[in-house]
């Protein structure tokens, strides 16, 4: 009887406090999956926002007129899309063959000097935690004093600082992805060691490779700080790269957001949602090319 | 430095291969990519244009290499190992640079500019009296704010998509979403900020302020931009980075932690409080100190919404300044001792975004070695 009793008091406790711990598991559950909704619907509210603001103006003159003079109520960026262009090239024709030859050196020749290779990540890593007003004063002291004047040149090489830790970082990832095998098959049949790089584990990790400039890119074009510092903002054609203005689709939005002409700032938003389709178009395709793997 | 000497020698001695070396490089680059992509360039296809390794050229096959191909190839490797190094200085060349360009305000003012709180270009007889105390105080406060925000809903969110609440399928597509965050363009958050945060916060603020004003932090009427909104947007902006590194720390740590636990009779939660969020605790901080290097560093989005004023106020709905904004409003118009005064700021925004990112590097670093 006594056993029985006891039985029932442990059974009838335990259940007391499962049910008491489910509760508490069920809230605690409940928390993180609002958090996890709170943290996604800024996304949500920036993109729609950006796609009603700026969808009034998304049309063919976007991309083929100049911004509205006074008076005037359409128009479009296609200047600051050519200048974004222009000084992306810069700062890519810079950052991508730098980068992806530091990368080489991290992921295929530092196996006899791993300290160096620590350092050289740890220095990348730090790199692409670097304010971009710091780029754009470096650029500005190193190049527009230099020069004498500001120039599209200093704002390409300002993004540049800013692109390449991205290509490194993702270049070295993609290199070690390659399997080993592959390197020694090359090596096998008597290839030195840039024919293995250049032309059998450089063509294999490409997909990743061209993932990691792409993402740089898209990051490049929204910078809007590093060219505070070394272009003169301009509505009208680009004049080429050693010209002291630019047109650039960020710095637009910049100047018009602050503006108080509510025409521009339309523009501003129109120019924003061209801006947010660029980095939602080029990680949405980052992210596929990525499973698209060359050796299983 | 010894590697650094070696580098250097090894320069010297195949500088004169470079010129060749280039020129074949890109020959090598052109060709392959002719290659490759002349045939067929479509994305659906990339894979199995890449699958292929070149074809070896005949003559290759059962011949020495010659005295100049061993030397190209060494001037390749030394060539890469170059610009490797060239990142590291890169890092050492930008600190000098801008410090160099600080040197007259340094001078000038010391370590005083610090903790002096005066902005005037006209003071001193045209001189100026410069000091980021209210700068240095609107960094802190407003990367502070972003971090009480951010670091609860960054973490909670790491554990809901580190564990198996959902399908893997949607937590995969949950996760790149919140990556997003991280890809969209300042510039787009901060005229986002202007014209739908500040709106959407005003009345908030509003009710706090009159409920609570007695409160000194709270002690100022919202008049739209200020430290708070800076504070909500640039908590925004670091979601995604405390989020995907708690997420990575708490997914990589061994499955054998979360089976002792649930064998000792802990329930999920209980296995996540007191097991492996204290495992992966040094990656959580670590991952929250490039957050608020992050906050400490962003520019644009902090620019338009904090109301850019050089004055120092305990509340939180005050217009209040950051470096890198301070840096980004006043450079375009100025000249003379205010340049050094703004470089010699961006020192410190230089030297405070370092101290945080080394350290949350080292401890990142620390947490991949502990596990791997």
């Amino acid at each position: 009887m006594l056993t029985h009793d006891n039985r029932l008091i442990m059974t009838d406790s335990l259940k007391k406090r499962t049910s008491s711990r489910n509760i508490l598991e069920i809230v605690l559950t409940g928390i993180a999956g609002a958090s996890l909704v709170a943290t996604l619907i800024p996304l949500f509210a920036v993109i729609s926002y950006v796609i009603i603001k700026g969808g009034k103006h998304f049309n063919l003159d976007l991309f083929t007129k100049l911004p509205p003079v006074a008076g005037q109520t359409t128009g479009g960026v296609a200047s600051a899309i050519l200048g974004t262009i222009l000084v992306v090239s810069i700062a890519g024709a810079i950052a991508i063959p730098v980068g992806i030859l530091a990368a080489i050196y991290l992921s295929e020749f530092s196996s006899a000097e791993q300290k160096t290779a620590r350092t050289i990540r740890f220095a990348t890593n730090v790199l692409s935690g670097v304010p971009s007003v710091i780029a754009g004063v470096f650029a500005y002291s190193v190049i527009v004093l230099a020069m004498g004047k500001f120039s599209t040149l200093a704002g390409g090489m300002a993004l540049s600082v800013l692109m390449l830790p991205t290509i490194i970082s993702t270049t070295d990832e993609a290199l070690k992805i390659v399997p080993q095998d592959v390197r020694w098959a090359s090596v096998g049949i008597g290839a030195s060691n840039y024919q293995t790089v250049l032309q059998v584990v450089l063509p294999a990790a490409l997909p990743a490779i061209l993932t990691g400039v792409t993402l740089a890119i898209a990051r490049a074009a929204g910078e809007t700080a590093p060219l505070l510092f070394t272009v003169i903002f301009t509505n009208s054609w680009p004049q080429g790269p050693l010209s002291q203005t630019l047109p650039s689709l960020a710095y637009l939005v910049f100047e018009f957001a602050r503006g108080f002409d509510p025409v521009l700032q339309e523009f501003a938003w129109a120019a924003s949602l061209v801006l947010v389709l660029l980095v939602l178009v080029t990680s949405i395709l980052a992210r596929w090319m990525t499973r698209q793997k060359v050796y299983e | 430095m010894v590697n650094c000497l070696y580098s250097c020698r090894m320069v010297y001695n195949h500088a004169i291969l470079w010129g060749f070396f280039l020129f074949t490089y890109a020959v090598n680059f052109v060709k392959i990519f002719l290659e490759k992509f002349s045939a067929n360039f479509n994305l659906d296809n990339l894979h199995l244009m890449t699958n292929s390794i070149p074809p070896i050229k005949p003559q290759m096959v059962g011949r020495s290499r010659s005295a100049n191909e061993k030397r190209f190839d060494i001037g390749f490797i030394s060539f890469t190992r170059l610009l490797a190094w060239s990142i590291a200085f890169l890092l050492l060349f930008i600190f000098g640079t801008v410090a160099w360009r600080a040197l007259p305000a340094m001078q000038e003012f010391g370590l005083g500019f610090l903790v002096n709180s005066a902005w005037n270009p006209v003071a001193n007889n045209g001189k100026g009296d410069y000091g980021a105390l209210p700068m240095i105080y609107g960094t802190l406060a407003s990367s502070g704010i972003a971090l009480l925000i951010a670091v609860p809903l960054g973490v909670s969110t790491a554990i809901f998509l580190s564990e198996n609440f959902i399908p893997s399928k949607i937590r995969t597509v949950l996760t790149f979403m919140v990556e997003l965050l991280a890809a969209i363009p300042s510039v787009v958050y901060g005229l986002w900020g202007l014209f739908v945060l500040i709106p959407f916060l005003r009345p908030i603020s509003t009710f706090i302020y009159q409920q609570l004003k007695w409160i000194p932090i709270f002690g100022t009427s919202p008049i739209g931009p200020g430290l708070f909104p800076a504070g909500v947007i640039l908590s925004i902006m670091i979601l995604p980075i405390i989020t995907a590194i708690a997420r990575d720390s708490l997914a990589n740590l061994p499955p054998e932690l979360r089976q002792a636990s649930m064998g000792l009779g802990g329930t999920r939660w209980e296995t996540i409080v007191r097991v492996l969020v204290p495992a992966a605790f040094s990656g959580i901080v670590g991952g929250i100190m490039l957050g608020l290097g992050r906050a400490m560093g962003e520019t644009i989005a902090a620019t338009m919404l904090i109301g850019n004023s050089n004055r120092i106020s305990v509340s939180i709905f005050a217009p209040s300044n950051t470096i890198a904004s301070l840096m980004a409003n006043q450079f375009p118009e100025a000249s003379g001792l205010q340049v050094a005064a703004l470089m010699y700021a961006g020192v410190v925004l230089f030297v405070l975004t370092l101290i945080v990112n080394v350290i949350a590097q080292w401890i990142v670093s620390q947490v991949q070695a502990k596990y791997q």
